[in-house]
């Protein structure tokens, strides 16, 4: 088992996939919820090995345990057999303090957006010893920095019901953002948007990746978004999940809304189609 | 808005006005006797008449009702704190509130007087006892609502259960709070009346207890007015410390209507 440091800085990561440090380290991870006659298999038997910077997209059926997968990484779930390693240790509970973001952006309504980004800073060290000092400086200005970055300019004093839905979920992903994590992990953050809204995200998210490199598991149902997104790709089957098939993405970034619709880019596409529906006929049969 | 206001206002005013022409109305027309049902305008009179005799008896039903209130908030945001937080604690517990809330207060004044004498003691017990349970259960469910995925972004960051509390957790429960305030100042207000009708030298609820052994009927309505008077007051003060407080609950209003 490889031991690596846990890195504390967003600059520097080497870029190469190849020879980046390995971020994430799933072994023969396992995942059953209940027990007895009511246990419900979440996650069968997965192995699975995330280099540090990489964009991971997860794609599958829905309930086929791939945010699973994401509360594993977390530390949310305890595998029920085999190892979770996040940043070179064991992920014991919660000790990661990885950037999460989920479909609901859970905007704190009685705050403003800027200090509903600072919210991690109140809570993960080394931040959270300075915050009272620095929350009306520094803290404020490093809020209004990503905010900026995600087209949000001059939003911080907004409250969360003056926002959009789309202008909401990019302040989740700055308050996933703000604590400088190694790790970002998202689950289907673009779901309940139009196609338009989510089209934009997608590169301010792109955007985002290549600015600060920290690692990406994404979770979505839409496998347009995980092809532009990832720079490589998951296919689960259906529930109890495995994966069914791990690929590389090498288009070149930052990529754009119009390669979406190039040759190869549909190819693409239609592969990770065929496996999902392959995936959900074997599930209806099994069922039958 | 503010016009929409105004105009609300002043139908909850018309409203009042007319209750009170209303009843006068009847018992004029109706020639009742001011030994059933005295008109208002009688019972105005003996309000001011009798004011300087009655003040010292509302200072005292506020006091116990203000004592009382202020141990059941600080009882409830407690109970409801613990019960809020922990599955466990509100599944084991609920019963037992339950059960002491479906308790009739006017049972419990006679061991409270059994334990403490009569007076202002009783009268305290019994508006603590009638008020703290809609602030548990408000605390409670206020608690118990947090979202799901928010929980889940800061107990990946390392968050405790107290930061999850102090940050999210009690902010999100001031708009139930609040709401339970002043349904529970009206119900300590209950309490301590019921209390000193019952066992009390003093206190607007013995004023009325007196008042009706002596068939002075006008004096007993006087007594309900002030009762009412206060309450109102009361949910009027509790309502505006609700608004400063947890605007941001009711402010989606206002997106709508600007």
């Amino acid at each position: 088992m490889m031991r690596m440091q846990p890195h504390s800085e967003f600059a520097g990561a080497p870029v190469s996939a190849a020879a980046a440090p390995i971020a994430i380290e799933l072994s023969e991870a396992s995942v059953t919820f209940g027990r007895g006659a009511r246990a419900v298999p979440a996650l069968s038997t997965t192995t699975l090995r995330i280099a540090d910077g990489e964009f991971v997209a997860l794609v599958g059926p829905s309930g086929c345990g791939k945010s699973t997968i994401l509360r594993l990484v977390s530390g949310l779930v305890q595998p029920s057999s085999g190892v979770v390693i996040v940043g070179g240790r064991e992920v014991a509970a919660r000790a990661m303090r990885v950037g999460m973001a989920f479909q609901n952006p859970t905007m704190l309504p009685w705050m403003s957006i800027e200090r509903n980004i600072m919210l991690p800073l109140k809570i993960v060290e080394p931040f959270r010893s300075q915050f009272r000092k620095l929350r009306k400086t520094e803290f404020r200005d490093k809020a209004n920095a990503l905010l900026e970055q995600v087209g949000l300019k001059g939003f911080g004093n907004r409250y969360p019901w003056q926002l959009s839905g789309g202008m909401l979920q990019r302040a989740n992903l700055c308050r996933a953002l703000i604590h400088e994590p190694r790790m970002l992990l998202l689950d289907e953050p673009f779901g309940a948007l139009d196609q338009f809204t989510r089209e934009e995200l997608w590169s301010i998210l792109q955007d985002l990746w290549i600015a600060h490199k920290p690692t990406v598991l994404l979770v979505t149902h839409d496998l347009r978004e995980a092809a532009f997104l990832g720079s490589r790709i998951c296919v689960m089957s259906a529930r109890p999940g495995r994966i069914l098939d791990d690929s590389h993405v090498d288009f070149a970034r930052p990529r754009t809304v119009a390669m979406t619709f190039e040759p190869d880019f549909v190819a693409l596409n239609q592969k990770l189609r065929a496996f999902i529906v392959d995936a959900r006929t074997a599930a209806t049969r099994g069922a039958a | 808005m503010s016009d929409f206001d105004y105009r609300q206002k002043a139908w909850s005013a018309g409203l009042i006005v007319l209750f009170f022409l209303a009843w006068e109305l009847f018992c004029l027309m109706t020639g009742m006797s001011d030994l059933v049902l005295p008109r208002p305008s009688q019972v105005f009179v003996t309000l001011v008449e009798k004011f300087p005799i009655l003040w010292p008896h509302i200072l005292q039903t506020l006091a116990t009702t203000m004592i009382g209130f202020v141990l059941g908030v600080g009882l409830g945001v407690v109970l409801g704190a613990i019960i809020g937080v922990s599955k466990t604690a509100y599944d084991t517990a609920y019963p037992l509130l339950v059960g002491f809330s479906s308790i009739p207060k006017v049972a419990v004044v006679p061991i409270f007087v059994l334990w403490f004498g009569s007076g202002t003691v009783p009268a305290v017990l019994t508006a603590l006892s009638i008020c703290f349970f809609p602030i548990v259960v408000n605390i409670a469910t206020g608690l118990a609502t947090t979202e799901p995925e928010l929980e889940d972004v800061l107990k990946a960051l390392g968050a405790s259960k107290l930061d999850i509390l102090w940050n999210v957790g009690l902010p999100r429960t001031m708009p139930f709070f609040f709401a339970s305030l002043k349904v529970a100042v009206s119900y300590a207000f209950v309490g301590a009346v019921l209390s000193e009708t019952v066992a009390s030298n003093r206190g607007i609820g013995n004023v009325m207890m007196t008042a009706s052994s002596n068939f002075n009927v006008p004096l007993v309505f006087a007594g309900l007015f002030v009762l009412a008077g206060l309450g109102v007051a009361l949910y009027v003060i509790f309502s505006l410390i609700e608004g400063r407080v947890t605007g941001w609950a009711t402010r989606k209003n206002d997106v709508i209507t600007t």
